[in-house]
């Protein structure tokens, strides 16, 4: 792919952030640009309401994690610009190392809401300011880790044996969050004990 | 080029010259409901509705809080049918991964399997032939008859009417019929393969898809002609969980539920493949966002659909014994009776079967006007014949994130024709 298929809005981003653009690629037609993850949420800000730009539109959130343990997490904005029927793919890549925290974006668009969810229940990436984030298709005590990791394997961490063990030994009440139970009024008259154990671990928090 | 149709002209006026919403001409004036604290002295009930429960659309759960019967919020739970198939796909060939993409949005089995051919051909760099374009937009369009057909009969179900859900069944069967003959499976067709199709129509297709579409327009109008200007029917529906242009954006929701908000954004459109820039058809819009204009912009598209289907069936004449799959042995299995008495042919199979077909590094999003939105894969490679990274982007899973929204303020039992105008797949949100 030529240098003549990338998006225009690379040689805005430059001008307009210069150093925060790190690096750019064009794959299969479509354009990539790389930028840190603490200036994330400012030039996604950026690109939504700039005129010039308008990506209005947010196609997706995603990660990708690589088989070659030594490169970085990355997550993943598909932009669009409905108007001008442009797309522009936006990526973080975060140090594994590291707590691996980038900014939400829930507060420029409303879609993100269980984007991110589902982001942090597979990789277990946190989005700081998103007003919700708890897993989203696994459930809330479910304490193997994070699926969609490499270092996960296909069938689980638990043996079979395990798995049903727990799932035989699940606490039904459990299936109503602290969440539900509070918006019903209902959670000051748990049991202490209950109180303690959705306090402490079988909420879902790994580690 | 053709034309875009900017709005459905409504059957019914559906507001009056003040703006506001005009509901069921029932004729009848309820008087407003008594404040909800009187009897039930403020006290707010949590009910939980799902996830075995017929209208909930498969395995989904709600957490709904009323007051009397207002509903305060809405809690959605899914996860009820995770299956991993993302990671799936990260241990398998890509044409491995075709059957995985029939279980996903399993009432448009055909349209998951030419995205995701699309999706590995972008990353592959690999141009189709014309004849496998037009079988697959065939494939396309008749998903989306049997996808809007089922949310018409179980929508009509949700709300009390059964009829219509006889009616489409019966339809959809004949759509069944053909696909079966097609791809020999009802459900899990797999008829993609990257770089053409898994097999050609057979003897008889054409014959049978052109008797449903000259048959299928006039059951249409039956179902407008009982339920358009239906009295019932408007009042479950109409103003009920409008959604403005703009929060159907910000939501990034896709296909109806965003057209029947009012953007005309349509990806057979505004990004096309498989040449859909060359078939004569309109994008229905609605204006409210409300159910009824959902439903007026589904059912407006199957029309659509059967006159695209039309045109495609006009092409396939022209394109008869043209090859369906690109000339690349490394893509494409040669034939059984060659596999096994060609040494050269034998040596292709079993690289294929063995090895899979390698992507060059690289990475590619593709995304398609699926019945329920936009559905796009995003493949990552690493060089390899399995993908690093296969992404679903379902379009059930976003459009249902703005349930909690639509429901704030409603009836409980409006709960329930929300929940069914955003035609879910549970296989989808779940994957």
């Amino acid at each position: 792919m030529g240098e003549a298929t990338v998006s225009p809005s690379v040689a805005a981003l430059r001008t307009r952030f210069g150093g925060a653009i790190l690096r750019h690629q064009v794959s299969c037609g479509d354009t990539i640009v790389y930028v840190p993850a603490a200036r994330a949420h400012e030039i996604l800000a950026w690109l939504k309401d700039d005129p010039g730009q308008r990506f209005n539109y947010l196609t997706d959130i995603t990660a990708v994690e690589y088989r070659d343990a030594e490169r970085p997490l990355e997550v993943v904005w598909q932009l669009r610009s409905l108007a001008r029927k442009a797309d522009l793919r936006l990526k973080v890549e975060l140090d594994k190392t590291a707590p691996l925290v980038v900014d939400s974006v829930f507060d420029l668009w409303k879609g993100a809401d269980w984007l991110e969810r589902e982001v942090f229940d597979m990789f277990g990436i946190s989005f700081t300011g998103h007003p919700d984030l708890r897993r989203i298709l696994m459930w809330e005590t479910y304490a193997e880790g994070f699926p969609l990791r490499k270092d996960f394997p296909l069938r689980g961490h638990f043996s079979r044996a395990e798995q049903t063990r727990q799932a035989l030994a699940a606490n039904p009440e459990a299936h109503y969050s602290l969440e539900e139970l509070s918006i019903a009024a209902a959670y000051d008259e748990l049991p202490a004990d209950m109180k303690d154990r959705l306090a402490h671990g079988e909420r879902g928090r790994v580690k | 080029m053709s034309t875009r149709t900017l709005e459905v002209s409504l059957g019914t006026a559906t507001l009056d010259p003040l703006g506001n919403v005009i509901t069921a001409p029932l004729g009848v004036q309820l008087p407003a409901y008594p404040a909800p604290q009187d009897d039930l002295g403020g006290e707010h009930m949590l009910i939980n509705i799902g996830p075995q429960h017929p209208a909930t659309h498969g395995v989904l759960r709600l957490v709904v809080e009323l007051d009397g019967e207002t509903v305060i919020r809405v809690v959605p739970h899914i996860g009820y049918l995770h299956s991993g198939f993302e990671k799936l796909g990260e241990y398998r060939h890509y044409n491995q991964i075709i059957p995985l993409t029939d279980r996903t949005d399993y009432l448009s089995p055909m349209a998951n399997n030419v995205c995701l051919a699309l999706a590995a051909e972008k990353l592959m760099g690999i141009t189709i032939t014309e004849r496998c374009a037009v079988l697959r937009v065939i494939a396309c369009e008749m998903s989306r008859i049997i996808s809007h057909i089922v949310w018409l009969g179980t929508t009509g179900i949700d709300l009390g009417a059964f009829t219509p859900f006889l009616w489409s069944f019966y339809q959809r069967e004949r759509i069944y019929n053909l696909q079966e003959a097609w791809t020999g499976a009802r459900l899990t067709t797999s008829m993609t393969r990257i770089g053409g199709l898994m097999a050609d129509i057979p003897d008889g297709f054409e014959t049978g898809l052109r008797d449903f579409c000259r048959t299928f327009p006039k059951v249409l109008q039956e179902v407008d002609t009982m339920f358009t200007r239906n009295a019932i029917w408007c009042g479950r529906t109409q103003g009920v969980g409008p959604l403005s242009a703009e929060d159907a954006i910000n939501y990034s929701l896709s296909g109806p539920m965003l057209r029947a908000s009012g953007v005309d954004y349509d990806v057979r459109k505004d990004r096309p493949y498989l040449g859909y820039e060359t078939y004569d058809f309109d994008v229905p819009v609605g204006e409210h966002g409300d159910i009824y204009d959902r439903y007026r912009v589904r059912l407006e598209e199957m029309t659509q659909s059967t006159r695209i289907l039309e045109q495609a069936l006009d092409r396939l004449e022209r394109l008869r014994g043209a090859p369906i799959n690109v000339a690349d042995p490394r893509l494409i299995l040669p034939p059984k009776s060659r596999a096994m008495s060609d040494m050269e042919a034998m040596i292709f199979h079993f690289k294929q079967v063995m090895e899979g077909v390698r992507a060059p590094v690289g990475e590619a999003y593709l995304g398609v006007e699926n019945p329920k939105g936009e559905l796009g894969y995003y493949f990552v490679s690493d060089g390899s014949a399995k993908p690093v990274r296969w992404r679903i982007r379902p379009p059930s899973f976003l459009n249902l994130a703005v349930l909690p929204k639509l429901c704030e303020g409603v009836l409980l039992s409006d709960v329930i024709a929300i929940n069914a105008s955003i035609d879910i797949v549970m296989g989808e949100i779940d994957r």
